[in-house]
């Protein structure tokens, strides 16, 4: 079969089971536009407000449904805004593409209209970067792309095509997805070792991260703790793994993590890292993170062994295929007293209430925990609205809980919500934003109306950029420089000007009211919940800090 | 010590393409490595390039910087040269202000190092030698005492003296790449 360039990348998406695009028109993406149009029937495309707002809507579609995200633009300006999108993906190994036409091959290096070399700005945020200036070339780099994806530490792949290329022919022979690089092999030996460090531990804590999440290695790492029977601690990038409920799970670790966790992993013996990095989140002194505690990481990525806090064993390994092969070399444990105390800790963070205002984000979270079911997608912003989501939301299942990790991209969230309503049409989809987060690209509002998408979104504003205005409040002498901008946004009346609904609520029954009436629309909602701008996320740990300067109230 | 600060050779076989340079030393700026000298040139394979870097740095940093470039696409290899089991040579190329009264005393130094004279005019002189980094140092400091117009040093480029070559495991299958210590 003859094609052009442009149908030779719908072909190649369609094999490799792409639906649905996210994007943006312009001079560059003609032809590819054209095909789009001849394709409509079979690949959806979700035209967005700004192609920022589209790659964070790949990002959020493929956490959302474990496909592969994808994103077209134009050249140029087009290119240049996937930039944070494609840095976001990176930061959290979401596997994406990212396809971008560029001027025609004969204009390249001549400074042409909305010439940019995109490929030189995504290298150090991209697995890979292609470009593309000779048809020839176009189905094995497009395959490819698939392949580095998602092989091995998932993450996003840049194609730049030039225009020349979308439009020549070529003759397309159909071809099988390529086989994903195979997991990086480890020993029997380094398996018993690790079992046996386990085995002689007697106070062990598994601290767990976005890797079980990348290779759904949720069932697996369950049966390890029960094992085990040990308290585990996620970091943000995976919450939701063990559930909310289970006695072992101590929540999340870290800066704004529980008080349980921080004290465990202090008190430990032994740290079990899966999937997870030590970043400076987490272990924010790295000399003196688990003083007393042997560590085990296991990690796909082998750079990240030995990078920020020194192991007695790392394993490059898949933590699944890993965790299958440790499983029949662990005794059954019983660490009754430890697991109890690292409880009973837990219970102490309980008491974390604020003052005196009349609506707390520990009440609209619990309201909408109460009110949705375990389907229910979370997407964040970045903020501090981000870290009471970790914090108070139920979590359940791993793909649940979408939020930029690494990154800390405020203006994630609405994008990254569109997709994940895209990808699953029959979830909740819930966006938590703050009013500072979500000013970035609310503008996104008229593509959940295009697509009729029910993302309700609940902004706990504040009035003021919570998170930078809590560090100037203890670090800073309460110089409020730049945080405190005096908006005055009317969000119901803007979300009715989007064409979507609006509501606002200063109390927990309000909210309440509101919340039930937005799951009733068919389009986006916006609520608007007052909180005080004097509200903490606690508890903290200052950065470089240690159990000991952790802040709690 | 794992603290030590130690001068790495490391040799990375990759696919020769353009912009291959700018991935490998782009990485090394963003990790915050210091490159002392680099140098790249085909292989008898046309499809792989190899570059050489000359790296000083912890242990823990060399294992960083190693796992880092063995994740890019375009590493086929990558392995720490062992200075015991290498060769390494670098290219001098030195012009100096030499006039007829100085001519034979650095066409004296020049033989003893093996060098060769490789241009000659009434006012300088060009002189050409390979040899180890030492070799050329040593040298160096025996021609400070003339007025040195310019200094090209290459960089050290390396192989190990191993009768194993690395091109011959390079199949199309193996896609991925490998951190292999040479043996």
């Amino acid at each position: 079969m003859i094609v052009t360039g442009s149908q030779l990348v719908a072909e190649v998406l369609l094999a490799h089971g792409v639906d649905t695009v996210f994007g943006y028109p312009g001079g560059a993406a003609l032809n590819m536009y054209d095909t789009l149009y001849m394709y409509r029937d079979r690949i959806r495309h979700v035209m967005s407000a700004h192609e920022q707002g589209a790659s964070h809507a790949a990002d959020g579609y493929s956490r959302a449904t474990g496909k592969t995200g994808v994103v077209l633009a134009t050249s140029g300006p087009g290119a240049t805004n996937l930039v944070t999108g494609l840095a976001t993906a990176y930061m959290d190994s979401i596997p994406m593409i990212a396809i971008t036409c560029n001027v025609p091959d004969s204009l390249i290096g001549r400074d042409a209209f909305q010439e940019i070399c995109i490929t030189g700005v995504a290298m150090p945020i991209t697995k890979h970067t292609f470009f593309v200036n000779r048809i020839e070339n176009l189905q094995e780099v497009l395959m490819n792309a698939f392949r580095i994806a998602n092989s091995g530490r998932k993450g996003p792949v840049l194609i730049d095509i030039t225009k020349d290329v979308t439009a020549a022919e070529i003759e397309y022979v159909p071809m099988d997805p390529m086989p994903l690089n195979a997991p990086p092999a480890f020993t029997e030996e380094q398996v018993k070792e690790v079992a046996k460090m386990i085995n002689i531990s007697e106070r062990p804590i598994l601290y767990f991260g976005g890797g079980v999440t990348s290779c759904n290695a949720g069932d697996e790492v369950r049966q390890f703790i029960e094992k085990v029977d040990m308290p585990a601690t996620h970091t943000l990038m995976a919450a939701g793994i063990i559930g909310y409920d289970d006695p072992r799970c101590l929540g999340m670790l870290g800066m704004h993590g529980s008080i349980a966790a921080n004290r465990a992993i202090d008190r430990a013996d032994l740290i079990i890292a899966l999937g997870a990095r030590f970043s400076d989140r987490v272990a924010l002194n790295p000399n003196r993170f688990g003083k007393k505690a042997n560590k085990i990481q296991i990690d796909i990525d082998a750079s990240e062994l030995n990078k920020n806090v020194q192991l007695d064993i790392g394993v490059t390994a898949d933590v699944k295929e890993f965790l299958r092969a440790l499983m029949p070399h662990l005794k059954q444990k019983d660490h009754h007293e430890w697991v109890t105390q690292s409880t009973e800790w837990r219970k102490k963070t309980g008491d974390i209430k604020s003052q005196d205002a009349q609506l707390h984000p520990s009440e609209i979270i619990e309201s909408v925990c109460n009110l949705t079911d375990k389907e229910t997608i979370y997407v964040t912003d970045v903020g501090q609205h981000q870290m009471w989501a970790a914090q108070y939301l139920h979590h359940e299942h791993t793909s649940h809980f979408l939020t930029s990790g690494g990154l800390g991209t405020m203006g994630y969230g609405y994008g990254a919500a569109i997709g994940a309503q895209v990808g699953c049409p029959d979830k909740r989809v819930i966006h938590f934003t703050g009013d500072g987060s979500f000013h970035m690209n609310l503008n996104e509002c008229c593509t959940a109306v295009s697509e009729k998408l029910p993302v309700i979104t609940i902004i706990m504003n504040n009035q003021v950029l919570g998170m930078v205005y809590q560090w100037q409040t203890a670090f800073y002498g309460s110089r409020y420089s730049s945080t405190d901008p005096g908006r005055a946004t009317n969000f119901p009346k803007l979300a009715e000007a989007f064409g979507g609904k609006g509501y606002s609520a200063s109390t927990p029954q309000e909210f309440e009211e509101v919340f039930k009436k937005a799951l009733q629309e068919n389009g986006p909602v916006w609520i608007d919940c007052a909180i005080a701008k004097n509200e903490r996320v606690l508890p903290m740990i200052p950065s470089g800090g240690t159990i000991e300067d952790m802040i709690i109230g | 010590m794992a603290d030590e600060i130690k001068k790495y050779v490391i040799s990375i076989l990759v696919d020769n393409q353009s912009n291959v340079l700018t991935r490998i030393s782009s990485l090394f700026g963003r990790r915050g490595f210091n490159i002392d000298s680099l140098t790249v040139s085909t292989t008898n394979n046309p499809l792989y390039s190899r570059i050489t870097v000359v790296f000083k740095g912890t242990e823990q940093g060399l294992h960083q910087i190693v796992s880092q470039t063995s994740k890019s696409e375009v590493v086929k290899k990558i392995f720490v040269l062992d200075e015991r089991k290498s060769i390494y040579r670098e290219l001098l190329l030195l012009k100096v202000l030499c006039d007829k009264t100085e001519r034979s005393a650095i066409k004296e130094i020049v033989e003893i190092f093996r060098g060769k004279i490789v241009d000659l005019s009434k006012q300088s002189i060009v002189i050409e030698l390979t040899g180890s980094t030492e070799k050329i140092d040593g040298f160096m400091e025996m021609m400070n005492c003339y007025e040195i117009i310019e200094v090209c040093r290459t960089g050290i480029t390396g192989i190990s003296k191993s009768s194993h070559s690395w091109n011959d495991d390079m199949n199309e299958e193996e896609l991925r790449p490998l951190v292999t210590p040479i043996d």
